[in-house]
């Protein structure tokens, strides 16, 4: 046994496959011992918040203020508050200014606000301009002045009994807060999806849930699997007729059709994470019970358990001490298949709509079927998706490759 | 003459045995799958006839319909008769193609429903199906008989390609070519602008939609068969045949040839028995692209809680894979030079 296990651990792919494995189980386990939340709790008002740090707006005023001279203060300012329309507009009046094209950098901020400093003039028409255009410069002006003015802003309360306004004091441009000092600062790595959720703690329970669908799918799938194929390639005669029936039948009816009706009929309210990882269990033993039969046949005659007949002793104790010993490593192999093509078949029934109920615990299935159904995809919000394919894909990677490793040490045929 | 006529009519016979043979198969696995779709439903708790109207009421609005449906659903379901009564009404119903009202595209018919959707799903599945497969067998033939640095390439590639689920292929596919370099569109099996019809037109507007979502299962197919295509080939290639060959100073090509057809053989059985499991990751492919095939309707059909519609279309996503099924074992008969001689002997 220690050898076999040092050997497995020679084997570069079952490695690999291993880390990446274990890596994703410990971040699993630990990450809810730091950050406690509850996965499912809403706290973006709003959806898909971007990816970055959030500081309490409230908190920085009432923190401590230092004084910072940066140069490039007013102009990062200025650039982040112009958006692309902003620039193009800004672009549409110098040229009309008479400006050649050739000179305008819409994205060199410093350039183009010199450049619109020096031409701006709002009694000026340009011909063919609208009512609203010529507001809208008037605005665009306003504006861009009023972020460039040195003037802070001033922080008023209302006074709970007069309602009049009072000054509690100014922000002035150069005024800074340590984020240290801000007691609300909340780090989202992977922003809010569209239920305003935190995605990384939503995306490490679902994780969770979806493993455990997948083990629990698994193990079902591989009992039964074992148990029809143990009995079908030993026991013979009609009772393997009737298994192989069974399985053969079970081969060509698409376990998913399977999976789709008997989801639906299972009904929304009744279906939760275990009960898919059943189902899902309950579909896909086919395989397994098919590869069983034929490596039990092949072991059935060999001298070992013809002895052990001869000796008298029993079916049960033959299958568990003669054959079962023999076709271990075939159904460990098996059984890390099943449990990455449950998490899959989980993945899949979610995004028909059929996945567990949606109240209770997220699955990686379910938050691609909530990120596709509010279209991140077309909006560009891959928080809010592409970690989740990510992930998937990473779980089915890694024990696939602790499966061909594990078949290039029980297998030596197919070693390099 | 009088032997090859012999010969001739032995190998006849063992044809018609194989190709009844699968036929029957074929018929057995017809019949279990209606018995299936028939059972399954019938298996929820209580009265399935009020089961499903009372979740009707959450998935329609025409209060009208409802009523309509009510009754030609129990009816159609006859819950008051026994059992095999019952799955006689069914399987008169299924051959006659009446599948009963669409619960959540009322007063459309299920086959209706059914008909509009089925010719994408075939025109964009079987296609995508095949070509993978070919591209995918040329491929891992190729880089286990060169080895080397194409292989070392093209190996953990293809081992993530296939691991990548169908749907996430799908979406990377679309956010990198039809949201971010704006080549494709995103969504749909033509412009939303447009109506059916036999106009050029419309026509590129169908073969434009049908790019992304083709090539994504080509690229989900090609990674596993690869994998499987490869080994079969290391496997054929270090066979004492091809060592005998070798001796016998036969052309690299002529060997490479035989290696290909009997690693091909293997890979044949596969994609018969996997032929269920693709179409699956292809119908949800099928919907992060809004396709207007089977898999979109099963979704508006599960969000409409529509079940006839769902029933009807599982029921018949099981004859198209079946069928499918049915034919590559008949190319299989045709390709497999034991089946002659296994019969003959």
């Amino acid at each position: 046994m220690k050898q076999i296990i040092q050997q497995i651990f020679r084997s570069g792919k079952f490695i690999v496959g291993f880390s990446i494995f274990t890596t994703i189980l410990l971040v699993v386990i630990v990450y809810p011992l730091l950050i406690p939340d509850p996965p499912l709790n809403i706290i973006g008002q709003g959806t898909f918040f971007e990816p970055g740090i959030y500081v309490s707006v409230f908190d920085s005023i009432s923190s401590p203020q230092y004084t910072l001279n940066l140069d490039e203060a007013a102009a990062k300012r200025i650039a982040s508050k112009l958006g692309e329309e902003d620039r193009l507009a800004i672009k549409e009046w110098l040229i009309a200014s008479g400006i050649p094209e050739g000179e305008i950098e819409i994205e060199n901020t410093e350039k183009l606000l010199d450049q619109w400093f020096e031409n701006y003039d709002p009694a000026k028409n340009i011909p063919g301009m609208t009512n609203a255009k010529r507001n809208y410069f008037i605005r665009l002006n306003k504006a861009i002045t009023g972020l460039l003015s040195d003037e802070g802003m001033s922080i008023t309360v209302k006074n709970a009994e007069t309602g009049v306004l009072e000054e509690k004091g100014t922000i002035v441009p150069s005024a800074y807060v340590n984020v240290n000092e801000v007691p609300n600062v909340r780090v989202l790595p992977l922003g809010t999806d569209n239920f305003g959720r935190d995605v990384l703690t939503e995306l490490v329970a679902a994780t969770r849930v979806s493993l455990q669908i997948g083990f629990v799918a698994g193990i079902i799938a591989t009992l039964i699997g074992l148990t029809l194929g143990l009995l079908s390639g030993y026991v013979g005669g009609v009772v393997d007729d009737v298994i192989m029936f069974i399985t053969n039948l079970f081969i060509v009816i698409p376990s998913f059709v399977l999976l789709i009706l008997i989801s639906f009929s299972i009904g929304q309210d009744q279906r939760g994470a275990f009960t898919i990882a059943m189902v899902i269990g309950f579909t896909s033993w086919v395989w397994t019970a098919r590869a069983v039969r034929s490596q039990v046949i092949s072991l059935r005659n060999r001298d070992h358990v013809n002895l052990s007949k001869l000796s008298g002793h029993s079916v049960v104790h033959i299958i568990l001490t003669d054959i079962l010993p023999y076709i271990a490593s075939y159904v460990v192999m098996a059984l890390i298949l099943q449990i990455s093509s449950g998490i899959l078949a989980e993945a899949g029934l979610s995004i028909l709509g059929l996945g567990p109920r949606t109240t209770e615990v997220p699955t990686l299935g379910l938050m691609m079927n909530w990120a596709m159904i509010y279209q991140a995809h077309i909006l560009g919000k891959w928080w809010a998706y592409f970690p989740v394919i990510i992930t998937i894909a990473l779980i089915t990677f890694s024990m696939n490759l602790m499966n061909t490793g594990l078949d290039q040490v029980f297998n030596p045929a197919l070693r390099d | 003459m009088a032997v090859d006529y012999i010969y001739v009519e032995v190998i006849l016979r063992a044809y018609r045995k194989y190709f009844l043979n699968k036929f029957l198969w074929f018929l057995v696995t017809l019949v279990s799958a209606f018995l299936l779709n028939f059972i399954l439903p019938r298996l929820m708790p209580g009265d399935p006839v009020a089961a499903i109207v009372s979740r009707l009421a959450q998935g329609m609005s025409n209060t009208s319909g409802i009523q309509a449906i009510y009754e030609q659903y129990t009816e159609l379901f006859g819950t008051n008769k026994p059992l095999l009564e019952q799955f006689v009404i069914y399987v008169k119903n299924v051959v006659q193609g009446d599948f009963g009202f669409s619960f959540s595209q009322y007063p459309r018919t299920v086959a209706d429903v059914i008909k509009s959707s089925i010719w994408w799903t075939i025109a964009l599945q079987f296609p995508a199906i095949i070509v993978g497969w070919l591209i995918g067998n040329s491929l891992g033939a190729l880089a286990a008989y060169l080895r080397g640095s194409f292989d070392k390439v093209f190996m953990p590639i293809s081992i993530f390609a296939s691991n990548l689920p169908a749907f996430g292929m799908a979406v990377i596919l679309m956010v990198v070519f039809a949201v971010t370099l704006k080549w494709f569109p995103t969504s749909g099996g033509y412009g939303f602008d447009l109506i059916p019809n036999f106009s050029w037109k419309f026509i590129w507007s169908v073969i434009v939609h049908y790019q992304l979502p083709f090539w994504s299962i080509v690229l989900i197919t090609i990674g596993g068969q690869a994998i499987g295509m490869r080994s079969m080939s290391i496997y054929e290639l270090n066979a004492d045949y091809v060592k005998y060959s070798r001796f016998m100073g036969i052309k690299d090509r002529k060997i490479v040839s035989y290696v290909f057809r009997n690693a091909m053989l293997p890979q044949i059985t596969g994609l018969a028995l996997s032929i269920g499991t693709m179409v699956g990751g292809a119908l949800v492919a099928e919907i992060i692209f809004s396709y207007p095939g089977l898999g979109s309707t099963i979704l508006t059909a599960v969000l409409g809680q529509d079940y006839p519609l769902i029933s009807a279309a599982t029921l018949i996503i099981t004859i198209m894979v079946l069928s499918a099924n049915f034919l590559i074992e008949i190319v299989y008969g045709f390709l497999d030079p034991r089946i002659k001689a296994v019969q003959a002997d």
